[in-house]
């Protein structure tokens, strides 16, 4: 186990982590401020997904395909948010999830008359090559731009929520939604812009991991889930815990299936190993996100104090 | 008069069998037994759900661990259903012991997430177990055998077995329901701290109830290995739980028969849209009939914004509603 390898993963992890990052903080804040589970968060990552192939080969650019399939998706989750969801902030959790995977359903179908089962979307032509990073070592440049941006998207966003009034007032609703409304807070305007953003960031996710998997009906699901064990880990409502759990989730998921099933190798026997070593690794960060949920319920960073 | 009705319904599956056969219609048999099959996962979940109050968003994967309980049996040659489907209870009832040992401790939001976390770590286990397919999945040489002179590959006696667990589980559940035990478990989901505070040791009760459904999800899975001859991962995937769910939510959470009529009816609407033409919506959408799930979703969103109770709750009396609490 070369340490250009280790390096190599660890910035594979350091990639997925930070774009589960830019769903998992739109995903957090919903479910900080309304106290509401959106399982169709998912299907907005896919929707941006299929923007952006359909607008990149519309305007033939990459970048201004993102940029337009951004607001986009924004508006489209805006009219979601005043639609359909705004209905569900006072219902319990399990109409929520119901809705919300009825919704799931609806986008899935929806997307297959309008698209299709699947799109392309290639990687831009300037970026696909590798670069040298170190002597020895190349790693594609495109996996380096994802770093750059969703480095610069969390950046962003803690100048936003920290600094500015919106992100106070939007603090101040996940610690004590009650208490921010008594004191004149408009939740509900706050919210749907809050719900807007959240879809936006979705779609820029969608559009830079598109090019490494692909632009599918269903791509929303699973990586869904993982937005969830990052919240969950993180602690509800909390960006910060969104970010550290969303690297900590990318970290493990991409390294343990890298290196644990060589590592168990080491330890046991080899037919032993290969059968489980797979296993393990796969369902490596449900464990810990219920070893997180069994010692700290509230999540490494919880926003309710 | 209402009363009269599950007998009439009974007296109805009964004769479904002769009745399809006139109308050359024997796919249909296969096709009740598989609704009859999910209605039994979809009671047992509402077990937990309704009377329960514990949202678990992990069903799939105790349906799925008596699915590949039956099919690794078959596989090695053990295809009497009376070691294995029993095998599938115990195998999905451990699985549940440990699962709800630690997610009831859980509360909320968390319990449906560490119940989902569960599920998906159950639904990987599976996908990586190549000696058993692994994501492609489990091809069962043959249905699993009664003696008895019954032969199970014959669809109408298949039919019957399944029809015969389904009343037997109904009938059991609602005795259990109406038991002591069923009216400490209805009491925890209405108060738990009160509960506590006389001195109930909530938490067994409730995992006992997790164990219990647990066990019947697996009887399901069961039955669905040997239905389909077929066992794939994909049974564990957390959509399948979520139809599970949706299941109990259209038939109504916490009614006698809100697994069974959510069954019938969601399956009853995607075999429906797959195979009548209704023309005024083929002239709109040509091919709208492989979009069923577009219906499904639609109703599912009408249901819950507009009747939460389901259907069952559209007939019944408001005072004999389980009202769930999240």
């Amino acid at each position: 186990m070369s340490g250009i390898l280790i390096l190599e993963q660890t910035l594979n992890g350091l990639q997925f982590g930070l774009m589960l990052f830019l769903l998992a903080a739109g995903l957090t804040l919903v479910f900080g401020i309304m106290d509401m589970i959106n399982l169709a968060h998912g299907s907005l990552y896919m929707i941006g997904a299929f923007l952006t192939s359909t607008l990149v080969s519309v305007t033939g650019s990459f970048v201004i395909g993102v940029l337009l399939a951004i607001p986009a998706t924004a508006v489209i989750g805006m009219l979601l948010e005043i639609t359909v969801l705004r209905r569900l902030y006072t219902r319990d959790h399990l109409s929520q999830v119901l809705a919300t995977f009825a919704l799931i359903l609806i986008a899935n179908e929806v997307v297959r008359i309008s698209w299709g089962s699947d799109q392309p979307l290639a990687t831009p032509a300037a970026l696909s090559g590798p670069i040298e990073l170190l002597p020895g070592m190349f790693y594609a440049s495109y996996r380096l731009v994802i770093i750059a941006v969703g480095l610069a998207v969390a950046a962003l966003l803690y100048f936003v929520v920290t600094k500015t009034r919106t992100g106070m007032l939007v603090r101040a609703g996940a610690s004590n939604r009650e208490m921010a409304m008594a004191m004149g807070v408009n939740i509900r305007t706050l919210f749907t812009l809050v719900f807007g953003f959240g879809a936006g960031l979705c779609a820029l996710a969608g559009a830079m991991l598109a090019p490494l998997f692909a632009v599918q009906v269903g791509m929303g699901e699973n990586i869904l889930i993982l937005a969830f064990v990052v919240i969950v880990i993180g602690g509800i409502g909390s960006i910060r815990g969104a970010l550290v759990g969303s690297i900590i989730v990318g970290m493990v998921d991409t390294i343990g299936r890298a290196f644990l099933p060589a590592l168990l190798r080491e330890f046991l026997p080899p037919q032993f190993a290969g059968a489980i070593g797979p296993a393990l690794a796969s369902i490596l960060i449900y464990l810990l996100m219920a070893a997180v949920l069994f010692w700290k319920p509230q999540g490494l960073f919880p926003a309710r104090g | 008069m209402w009363r009269a009705l599950p007998l009439v319904v009974l007296a109805l599956a009964i004769a479904f069998p002769l009745i399809a056969k006139d109308y050359g219609a024997s796919y249909y048999v296969s096709f009740g037994s598989r609704v009859m099959i999910y209605a039994l996962a979809a009671t047992s979940l509402n077990l937990i759900l309704g009377y329960g109050g514990m949202i678990s968003f992990g069903h799939a994967a105790f349906v799925g661990a008596g699915a590949y309980a039956t099919g690794v049996l078959l596989v090695e040659g053990i295809t009497s259903a009376w070691i294995g489907w029993p095998a599938a209870m115990v195998v999905s009832a451990l699985l549940a012991l440990a699962i709800g040992a630690v997610s009831l401790r859980t509360r909320g939001v968390y319990f449906i997430m560490i119940t989902l976390a569960f599920a998906q770590m159950a639904y990987y286990l599976t996908v990586s177990m190549k000696a058993y397919g692994g994501e492609e999945g489990l091809n069962l040489p043959t249905r699993a055998t009664l003696g008895f002179d019954l032969d199970l590959k014959n669809d109408d006696t298949f039919y019957y077995t399944v029809l015969v667990l389904l009343v037997v589980t109904l009938v059991l559940l609602q005795r259990l329901v109406h038991s002591r035990f069923g009216r400490v478990i209805q009491a925890i989901r209405d108060n738990e701290t009160r509960m506590e505070a006389i001195g109930y040791p909530t938490f067994r009760y409730k995992l006992i109830c997790f164990v219990i459904a647990g066990a019947f999800g697996g009887l399901a899975g069961a039955l669905l290995a040997s239905h389909g001859n077929y066992v794939n991962p994909s049974l564990l995937h957390w959509t399948q739980s979520g139809m599970l769910l949706i299941m109990v939510i259209l038939g109504g959470v916490g009614y006698r028969y809100g697994g069974l009529i959510g069954a019938i009816v969601l399956l009853g609407i995607e075999e429906l849209i797959a195979n009548y033409k209704i023309v005024w919506l083929a002239a709109l959408l040509p091919n709208y009939q492989q979009h069923a799930l577009l219906g499904v979703g639609l109703l599912l969103l009408a249901i819950v914004l507009f009747a939460p109770q389901g259907i069952a709750g559209l007939f019944a009396r408001p005072a004999s509603a389980g009202i769930n609490r999240g």
